[in-house]
């Protein structure tokens, strides 16, 4: 008998998401995605300075910080045909890096882990063999037997205090966990190791934005300065501690991160065959390595995979009206006209026709979510950290192809498992070593551009709105973390008329379309199976693959929707 | 199981920190607090004997920037504090369990720590529509009135949780609302800032642990040790202001020595926060030490003082944006004087505005 679990609010990610899944014989059977909050920020931006849109959309998310503002400023620069310095871009590059190595750490270690390691099942491990174990992992200087006997007495005095704070009411225990209490224990240490090492690297935005969270952006360039002969503005020391932050981050990765990810990935192997979702990939591309219109000069190459097929590369246009439109029929919105938009011509009319709180459930046959529902050219598409490799796999770039086919043969998987939720998982891995690296080259540019005397970050050709002209359009596209990323933007007389944001977590979290196509968070739920309808760890493994940046929750109900379950856990 | 909570001062202990950890970390605190050297003993005895606070971190209509910065707390020991030792047993963005587990914590600490526990917000509440934000099938504004009931105190974070933030910017379509707007009969702290500095949040969290009882505030419900001087008095860029020397345009020669943004926008002069000082990220930068003029995101409604670029004009009777643009690098010695009466009244203006609650929000 089908059975509809509802998990509300979804934790351990950022924002508001609540999932609905029907279960039968311990299969999710169908599934349903809501976004359960809205603020109208499309709305606030109307009639304001286009240079001022950056500081606004950044506060779309704390936690992705930087990807809206960069989305953002890319839009005005590209509606008023600004080029932006070479060292801009760079200052951008390094920024844009260090967002996406402590992102996909933290994500890592403190909204994902959880799902794969048990906390309390780390209080039987023996410190002995941790330390062989980790030491035959990785030469991460922290692995003696007394650093592993430390924490597991911390850890038991934590627990013997009856206070679990964060931990209590976890899923310790469940029979989906599969490490041996050694790797826990491991896991453990790097949860917080982890925790402390996250707000060194984004010191990287302190240097050239002033702060983190939301650091400070410019249109036409970056705010920082070059000066070698100044303390008031950035020199050789603040140089070098960009290059050492560059430095720890690396081995963190290297010897953290991905030992740790690859070691975890070995124990769930049969989770190389699960969440799959939709077959249909989209990338923007980003990381400019000549300016933001040599698209083939991205770290990140643009395109579409679709069916799988990764013998294929199809181009992706933008600006054409055709390919992408977002569709509102199982959204809280109304169109004044017509059931799907382009960006340029979107609108925002909030419309909520959903249940009064409190409620039990959501009318999913009618509007179900405050997300509007992307697709290209009429097709759902998955964007991030897996769309990314796979379309620089299938690009042939060598880099792309050399971590993934080292990864697969370490893992003794075939090519099919990366379309899972493992898959997803260890993509974003794969592209944080990428990206470490990538990072080293932009700083080694900077340093010697300025070396060459260009001090440049900034250009005012067009920051005077007198010189604009009384009409543009523009459009930013980005990679965040979590995905393709755009913005798009219409300025008539010196102010915004329009701006539409479409963000990774549309792409992927939104609600079914006009003809029912689910999209990704949707379609990768189906499938998978839930040992214990009580304690739906395999539904957040999933949905966590995907990183969430909206919040929810999880409920249980019969068919007919009435409470069928209190859930209780250790 | 135990159930006897432990004192700071064992946690940190059973951690593994020697007492001149603990007692270095107090020191730190107490210089933080501006608490001055018998404060430090005052802490470690507060540290030593003070059970662990339960919180309760409720998110609203937010970013989770508030959340990110807390994390970034800078000291170790303070990480270990706010993670170990004030027991955060609900916060959706980093606890194990989802759903109706989540909301077992959540009910768990409303019964048992009834008065005794944390409220901390983050975002601001929607008011027109009950469906403009929910958590479990409840709306915002419900979670928030059940779990104020029994707090001992409640802080808000960030511009939203204490003004209406970005969500209440101007036509504020969902009718976004700060907490002390909704809620009567409990204490009620505000830390502004988009975000608010790390180190402000765990010094305000530290000082309510140490002394068990909430910072001094001003009539805008902020803690007076962090928010009782503006940007603009504590800016090293200050000198040059006083000078009269102006950066006219981002990264000429003038940005790159380093001087007053004031012409390109900063609110500097319209701020009270403790960037100047605390800086940020463990006191790497701060907005203008990186070149960026302040934006004022600790100051109530400061998404309607836009545009950003466009230097103040709040300032009355001096006409300072005049003097500032008719400064030039050599007139600026004869008119330091003038600028320097102006800044004294306008703080004093400032100040009457805020003793009046006239700088507080409009929603």
């Amino acid at each position: 008998m089908a059975q509809r679990i509802i998990v509300d609010p979804v934790t351990r990610i950022e924002g508001h998401l609540r999932i609905e899944a029907e279960i039968n014989n311990g299969i999710i059977v169908d599934a349903f995605s809501s976004g359960t909050m809205v603020r109208g920020l499309e709305i606030i931006l109307k009639d304001r300075d286009p240079r001022d849109a950056w500081a606004f959309t950044e506060r779309v998310c704390g936690v992705c910080t930087t990807v809206h503002a960069l989305s953002s400023v890319r839009s005005v620069e590209n509606a008023l045909g600004i080029v932006i310095p070479q060292n801009a871009e760079l200052v951008r590059n390094l920024m844009f890096a260090a967002q996406f190595i402590q992102d996909h750490v933290i994500h890592f270690y403190h909204l994902h882990a959880l799902d794969w390691v048990d906390v309390v099942s780390a209080l039987n491990a023996d410190p002995e063999a941790t330390s062989e174990l980790a030491q035959s992992l990785s030469n991460w200087p922290k692995s003696s037997r007394g650093y592993f006997s430390d924490l597991q007495n911390r850890l038991k005095k934590f627990v013997d205090s009856g206070q679990l704070g964060i931990f209590a009411n976890g899923y310790w225990g469940h029979q989906a966990y599969k490490l041996p209490a050694e790797v826990n224990l491991i896991g453990v240490a790097h949860y917080l190791e982890a925790l402390e090492w996250q707000k060194e690297i984004i010191k990287i935005h302190t240097i050239f934005g002033g702060k983190n969270p939301h650091p400070n952006y410019l249109v036409g360039g970056v705010p920082c300065s070059f000066n070698l002969d100044n303390s008031n503005a950035l020199n050789a020391e603040r140089l070098a501690l960009v290059g050492k932050l560059l430095n720890d981050a690396k081995t963190f990765i290297n010897q953290v991160y991905i030992p740790d990810l690859m070691a975890i990935a070995s124990f769930y192997k049969d989770w190389g065959s699960i969440g799959s979702g939709v077959p249909n990939y989209l990338v923007f591309g980003d990381l400019p390595a000549n300016g933001i219109e040599d698209v083939d000069a991205f770290k990140f190459p643009r395109g579409i995979i679709l069916d799988r097929n990764l013998s294929e590369v199809l181009p992706l246009d933008a600006s054409d009206p055709e390919q992408i439109r977002e569709q509102i029929a199982h959204s809280y919105y109304d169109y004044t006209s017509g059931e799907s938009r382009h960006p340029w011509e979107g609108e925002t009319n909030l419309n909520y026709t959903g249940p009064e709180p409190p409620y039990e459930s959501l009318n999913v046959h009618e509007k179900y979510s405050w997300l509007k529902t992307p697709r290209w050219k009429g097709k759902a598409m998955e964007v991030g950290p897996l769309a990314r490799m796979l379309v620089g796999y299938a690009s042939g770039r060598d880099e792309f192809v050399e971590q993934v086919d080292r990864a697969l043969a370490e893992l003794q998987v075939p090519v099919d498992a990366l379309f899972s939720t493992l898959g997803r998982t260890a993509a974003r891995g794969l592209e944080t070593v990428l990206v470490a690296g990538w990072a080293q080259e932009f700083y080694e540019a900077l340093l010697s551009n300025i070396k060459s005397g260009d001090q440049r970050t900034f250009n005012n050709e067009f920051w005077e709105p007198e010189s604009w002209p009384s009409h543009a359009t523009g459009v930013g596209l980005s990679e965040a973390p979590r995905g393709a990323l755009s913005h798009w933007i219409v300025i008539r007389d010196g102010r915004i008329e329009n701006y539409q944001m479409v963000v990774p977590s549309t792409w992927n979290a939104s609600p079914r379309d006009m003809t029912g196509q689910l999209s990704a968070y949707e379609a990768a739920l189906i499938g998978t199976p839930v040992a214990d309808p009580d304690l739906p760890l395999e539904i957040l493994r999933t949905i966590h693959s995907f990183d969430p940046c909206i919040a929810c929750a999880v409920h249980l109900y019969d068919e007919h929707g009435s409470h069928v379950h209190q859930v209780n856990t250790f | 199981m135990s159930n006897t909570p432990k004192t700071v001062y064992e946690e940190i202990r059973g951690q593994g920190y020697s007492r001149r950890d603990f007692l270095k970390f107090c020191g730190a605190m107490a210089a933080l607090l501006g608490l001055g050297t018998s404060g430090v003993s005052q802490i470690a005895r507060a540290l030593e004997t003070k059970r662990r606070i339960p919180v309760i971190w409720m998110h609203f209509q937010e970013c989770t920037g508030c959340t990110e910065s807390f994390i970034r707390s800078s000291h170790p020991l303070i990480a270990d504090i706010v993670f170990d030792n004030v027991s955060l047993d609900y916060t959706e963005t980093l606890m194990a369990p989802s759903g109706h587990q989540a909301e077992k914590s959540f009910h768990e600490i409303l019964e048992k720590h009834r008065g005794e526990y944390l409220l901390m917000v983050e975002g601001s509440i929607p008011t027109r529509l009950e469906g403009y934000c929910t958590i479990g099938g409840i709306s915002a504004l419900g979670k928030l009135q059940t779990a104020a009931e029994g707090a001992k105190a409640v802080i808000s974070w960030g511009n939203c949780a204490s003004t209406g933030g970005i969500a209440a910017a101007s036509p504020n379509p969902t009718g976004a609302t700060p907490v002390h707007k909704l809620i009567r009969g409990v204490p009620i702290i505000h830390v502004p800032g988009c975000p608010p500095i790390a180190a402000v949040m765990t010094g305000v969290v530290v000082h309510i642990l140490t002394f068990d009882r909430i910072p001094q505030l001003d009539a805008l419900r902020r803690p007076k040790a962090f928010y009782s001087t503006r940007v603009h008095d504590t800016c090293y860029r200050r000198p040059n202001y006083d000078a009269g020397l102006f950066v006219e345009s981002f990264d000429d020669d003038n940005a790159r020595k380093g001087y007053c943004l004031y012409k390109m926008g900063c609110k500097g002069p319209d701020t009270y926060n403790a960037c100047g000082v605390i800086r940020w990220n463990n006191g790497v930068s701060f907005p203008i030490q990186s070149g960026h003029p302040c934006i004022g995101c600790s100051e109530a409604n400061f998404w309607d003082n836009d545009p950003f670029y466009t230097h103040l004009i709040g300032f009355k009777g001096f006409g300072i944006e005049k003097t500032a643009d008719r400064i030039g690098l050599w007139l600026g010695l004869a008119t330091a004087a003038g600028i320097g009466a102006h800044m004294v009244s306008t703080n004093i203006q400032k100040r009457r505005e805020i003793r009046l609650g006239k700088a507080e929000d409009k929603s």
